[in-house]
Parts: C-alpha cells; structure tokens; sequence
C-alpha cells in the first residue's frame, strides 16, 4: 500500500513536470507526456481507493488520510475530463501541484486504522459522498481557470504582457471553461446535498439537523447558485466571475476542512 | 569540384532607384535564367528579385570566368557599367553563400526581421528556375534545404510569432480577447490607411459584420461598399456599440468620439460582452477611462507602438537562435555538398563493397571449418577480384569524359543508389 501510495505520487510529480516544462517551453510533447502520466498516476491511485473499498467496504473517508486521498482522486478524475474536454493544456500547471500537495499531505499524515460504523453505508451515502467530491473538485478546477483569467486580463488591462500573455489561451475561452467547470460543479453539488438529506432522513430520522457542516454546505451552494443567477440573468462575466470563483474555493475550503476542526458535527469523524 | 557562388544587393547595400533598375519582371528573369546559364563556366543558376534584393545563386565550374560572366550580364541586360555599381554588390563563395540563402529565406536579413514574404517569393523565384531548367542536383538541394531550414525555424524559434505592424498587433490583441474573432461585428470610425489596414487583416480572419460611420456620410458609404459592409452616420456610433465587438478609431476630430459615460450605459444592454477598443487617431478619439470598465479593453497608438517595440526586440531576441539554426543546416550541407567529390564517391562505394565481401566471407568461413588457410585466402582473393570487376565499369564511367555535363547529377545518383549517404 505505501509503494503504492509512492508509485501515485511519483507519477503525478512526473505530470507536474511535464505540466512545467510545457508551459514554459510551449512545446506540445511536454504536455502530452503530462497528460500520460496523470493517467498512470490516476490508475494506481485508483488502484488504491478499490483496494481500501474492497477490504472496508466502503467508500475511503474515514479519516483524513483517506478524505485527502479521496479528494485528490476526485480533483485529478475531474481534471483528466475536463482536459480531454476542453484541451485547456494550461490548467494541468494548476492542477498538478495541487494534486501533488494533496497526496504528499496525505502521505505524511499517514493511515490510521479507525473503527468503522454500521451507519456509514448504503446507496446515499455513496452517492452523497461521490457526487459532493466531484463537484467540489470542479469548482477547484474552476478556480484555476479563474485565476488564469485574472493573470491574463492584467496583463491585456495594463498594456504589459509578460511571461503569461503568449502562454495563456484568451480571455473569452478562459471564461467559458471557468463556466463549464462550475455548472458541472453545481449539478454534482446539488444532487449530492440532495442524496445527503436523504440519507439523513434514512439514518437519523431527519432531513436537516443543523449540523455547522450542512449549514455551510448550504451557504456554499447558494454562494454559486448566486454566481450562476448572476451569468444566466446578468450576463456576469471576466474579472469579476473569476474572483467569485476564487472566493467560492475558499467557502469550499472551509466547510470542507475548517468546518471539521472548529466545530463539532456528525461529519467530524471523517477527519479524525 | 563546383563551387557555388551568389552576387546580389539588398536594401542594406544598394539604394532602391538602383534595385529598380537591377531588379527583373517576371518575363526577364525567365530570359535571364536561360541566357546566364548558356554562360561559360555556369552550370546552374537560380535569381531571386524582389523589391528589398537581386541575388544571382549558382553553381560554377570556373569560379573566374563564372564572376567575369555574371558581370558582363548585368552591363549588357541593365545597359550600365558594371564597374561603376560593383561597390554595392556583395559576393559570396560556397559556406557563406549557403549561409547568405539560408538566411534570406528564413527573413533573417530581411528589412524587417523575421517576414516570412520572403519564403514565398524564394519559392516562385525557384519554380522559375525549375522551369526554365537551369537549377541542377546542387542547387535543388541547396535551395530545399534553404526551405527545410526556415520551416525549422518558424517552429523552433519565435521569430515570426510577434507582430510588428499595428495592425497585426491589433488583430493578435483581439484574438487574446475573444479567441475567435470568426463571428465578431467591427465598427470602424473614420477612415485611414492604419485603420483600412486593420479592417483588412480582421476581414482576413473573417469578422462576420462590418459597420462603417463616417462624418461625411458619402465617404463612409463608399468605404462600407469596399468593405463589404453597412454606413453608419456618426450619431448612430453609440447605438451601434450595443452589438459591436472591435471598434477602431481613427477620425480627426479633436475631441473624443466615444465617452465612459455613454459606454457604462451599454455595458448592460450588452450582457458585459467585452468591447476592445483601438484608438489609433491623434489627438484621441476615445476617453482613455474606458479601459478602467470591465470587460471593456482600449489601446491607443502610442499602447500599439508599445507592444510592437516590445515585439521587435522579441524577435531580435529569436534571430540569435535561429541563426544557430542556419548555421547548422549549413554544416549538414556542405558535409553533403564535399562528399560529391569524385574521389570520395568511389573510394566510399569501394570500402561499401568490400565491407559486404568481408562480412559474406567470414559467415561462409564459419560454416567450412575443414579449409586449409590456403583454401581460405583463395576464396578471399577471389572476393576482392569479384568486387574489382563489378566495381570496374561503374568507376570507369564516373571517371571518364562521357559524364562530364552532368557529373555532379550521376555522382549524386551513385551515392543514392548505394545508400552512401551514412558515412
């Protein structure tokens, strides 16, 4: 399992490297190489989530070590889609380091072996837990693309293009894949708050328990379901859609991890 | 042993009334060809002539008489002394001369750096030469390689990808903010040669609708025929900035056309499509503020020059690498162009040849270890005489007068046929 773990992380510094170099150099093999070894990287991380459902059963976010694992494999998973999708080359160098930090996090945190509960089963959760992950890691994407837009804009806005200006794709591109990326986000989020309340409703009787995580849950859905609102009705677009985005990562980051350590709540033993 | 030779002028040596006089129309230079090449000690010649150069490019058999006849043309077809211009040619022998082309082709001595013009008007300059049949086996592999290298160089270096026109840096500017520019509307106001060149590279990428206000509304109904577009009067602009997406300005009035103020009321209507913005009048047609608003971008002619100044020492920057390039391509050249030396021809098929027999013999050998090592050196003798006679004819042939005409033709052909090119 830990050489596994090293093999994962091995092949992802490999695609932050090919990410690197492309961007720099502009040379279309350096992004190929990436992209390749993402995909290995991905498989033996995958490799290692069905290794750990086939032994627990279950899906791996019993502890932090495993959440961070989970959450790696969901950012890389949605990445190699969008990339395949978008063939946006740049967002790999956004991307990868992210990955990397993620999975070298979780490798120094190390697995601990925690007692596993009945509870923590069944269809909804598992859809819960999947979709909620995916979507999440979208809006990370999003963010990246956000943040590119913002470096490239500068640029345009002050009359000096530097380093970035040859290297980044237009504005307009960057903008609809910033766009894209959230409304895969959305739905995924929405339909995992929704299998989440139905689980609640199995498990404990009640949809909404106002626990601190499904409040910012919450708080987080409507943050981009007013972003979106904005785009449909008012036509929201450039700088200002692109630091929403950074924004709403941060809200993720909270109630994904700061939630957890500030408060107490039925979600809290996923990072124990 | 050929030598190539190239004379020539350029716009670094020679004034243009005197290129106008050197330079040949495309009739001439077919006669031009044909003529130069019946000249003693020419074997094969190639012209290029364009308005910035004249270069006469060919491979010689005489290098003195070669000169002596080059100059002769020039005074006889030109009609002046030759002696009298000498000073503005220059004249290159075999590595520099391929060095010179290599150069040309790939826009590295091209007024402005890095055009890539030239590649073309090398290419027509070459078919005529291929028509007229006066290019041989060396300058066909020269002038290839010549083509060969500047496509390298347009993909290794950066030395064409930064524009140095204003309106090449408008266009690349408003691919950076709206990707494709295929489905964009334009709205020029004004008319100008900066501003009608702008319309022309942006109809080149096919902006889908053209709008055209003019003070004088006759002109701009003139200019919008010619653009394939629709008039605008000048009150209708603000109107208009509703569902333009480029809008490029160049009138001489002497205060602002466009205000924030007008434009912020738009944003709206617009659903914050961005708007980029090219003021290249002076004074100013549009309110510098507007670049503040978002998704709206301005640059004005003094921002343009800034990009194009940056740009130029960009490519300054590319010239280096690429001439590294060149010089390479030079190297792998003249490696071939030596190696048609009629010795070097034979005695690298010779040790082909022999390489084969020995390799033949030692796997029979192997096989018949009863043989006395009498046996063994008559069978080796017998390999190297089989080898003699076969090579006997062939070697007397590239040697002998009957291939004289085209003996760099047939020491070519030797080498391909006998793959000797690996040596």
């Amino acid at each position: 399992m830990e050489n596994l773990l090293l093999i994962t992380i091995f092949f992802y510094i490999l695609a932050g490297v090919g990410y690197f170099l492309f961007f720099t150099a502009q040379k279309n093999y350096f992004y190929k190489a990436g992209l390749y070894c993402i995909i290995a990287g991905f498989l033996f991380h995958t490799t290692i989530i069905v290794f750990k459902i086939l032994t627990t059963r279950q899906l791996p976010i019993h502890n932090l070590f495993e959440t961070l694992l989970t959450v790696a494999w969901s950012i890389t998973a949605v990445f190699i889609f969008f990339d395949y999708k978008f063939k946006l080359k740049i967002l790999g160098i956004f991307a990868s380091p992210m990955i990397i930090f993620i999975m070298s996090a979780a490798c120094v945190i190390s697995d601990k072996p925690v007692e596993i509960k009945k509870i923590f089963s069944g269809f909804w959760l598992n859809i819960h837990i999947i979709s909620i992950f995916i979507g999440e890691a979208a809006f990370v994407l999003a963010c990246g693309a956000g943040i590119f837009y913002l470096i490239q804009e500068y640029g345009i806005k002050r009359k000096k293009r530097g380093y970035f200006y040859k290297r980044l794709p237009s504005l307009s591109y960057m903008d609809a894949v910033c766009y894209s990326c959230i409304i895969a986000g959305f739905a995924m989020v929405t339909m995992g708050l929704a299998s989440g309340f139905v689980y609640a409703k199995i498990a404990w009787g009640h949809f909404w328990t106002w626990d601190p995580k499904e409040i910012w849950s919450i708080l987080t859905w409507l943050f981009y379901a007013v972003l979106l609102h904005g785009k449909l009705a008012s036509g929201w677009r450039g700088k200002r859609f692109a630091i929403m985005t950074i924004i709403g990562v941060i809200f993720i980051l909270f109630t994904f991890l700061g939630v957890n350590f500030l408060f107490e709540g039925h979600h809290r033993e996923f990072t124990g | 042993m050929r030598h190539i030779i190239l004379i020539g002028l350029n716009h670094n040596t020679a004034p243009v009334e005197l290129r106008e006089t050197i330079a040949f129309s495309d009739q001439q230079l077919k006669q031009a060809l044909l003529c130069l090449k019946n000249k003693q000690g020419i074997e094969e010649v190639f012209i290029l002539s364009t308005c910035n150069r004249v270069e006469i490019l060919a491979a010689v058999s005489d290098m003195q008489s070669a000169i002596k006849s080059i100059e002769n043309f020039f005074s006889e077809k030109k009609d002046i002394d030759f002696k009298k211009i000498k000073e503005f040619f220059y004249i290159y022998f075999n590595k520099k001369a391929a060095k010179h082309i290599f150069m040309v082709s790939a826009g590295l001595d091209s007024m402005i750096l890095g055009e890539p013009q030239i590649l073309g008007q090398i290419k027509v300059a070459y078919r005529a030469a291929v028509e007229q049949k006066t290019a041989g086996p060396i300058l066909n592999r020269l002038i290839h390689k010549a083509f060969f290298t500047s496509k390298k160089i347009r993909t290794e270096t950066g030395i064409g990808s930064h524009a140095v026109s204003i309106s090449y840096a408008a266009v690349e500017l408003a691919k950076k903010i709206f990707g494709e520019i295929e489905d964009k509307t334009l709205l020029l106001i004004g008319a100008g040669e900066m501003a009608e060149l702008a319309v022309e590279h942006l109809k080149g990428k096919r902006v889908t609708d053209i709008y055209v206000a003019n003070r004088t509304f006759k002109n701009g109904v003139a200019l919008a025929k010619k653009f394939g577009g629709r008039a605008l009067k000048l009150e209708e602009v603000p109107s208009a900035l509703e569902i333009v997406d480029i809008v490029i300005a160049s009138t001489a009035a002497s205060e602002f056309i466009i205000f924030k103020k007008e434009v912020k009321n738009i944003i709206r209507l617009r659903r914050n499509r961005p708007i980029f913005f090219i003021d290249i009048a002076v004074p100013r047609n549009i309110d510098p503020d507007i670049n503040g608003l978002a998704n709206l971008y301005l640059y004005d002619i003094d921002d343009l020059r800034g990009v194009i100044e940056g740009n130029k020492e960009l490519r300054s920057k590319e010239a280096v690498k690429a001439e590294r390039i060149v010089e390479e391509a030079v190297i792998t050249f003249l490696n071939w162009y030596e190696s048609l030396d009629i010795n070097q021809v034979i005695s690298a098929l010779k040790s082909k040849l022999d390489a084969i027999g020995d390799a033949e013999l030692k796997k029979t050998l192997a096989s018949l270890k009863h043989l006395s090592s009498k046996d063994i050196e008559a069978l080796s003798v017998m390999t190297a005489s089989f080898i003699n006679k076969v090579l006997y004819d062939p070697i007397l042939f590239l040697k002998s007068a009957g291939c004289k005409k085209d003996k760099t033709a047939y020491l070519d052909f030797t080498k391909k046929i006998f793959h000797l090119d690996n040596k």
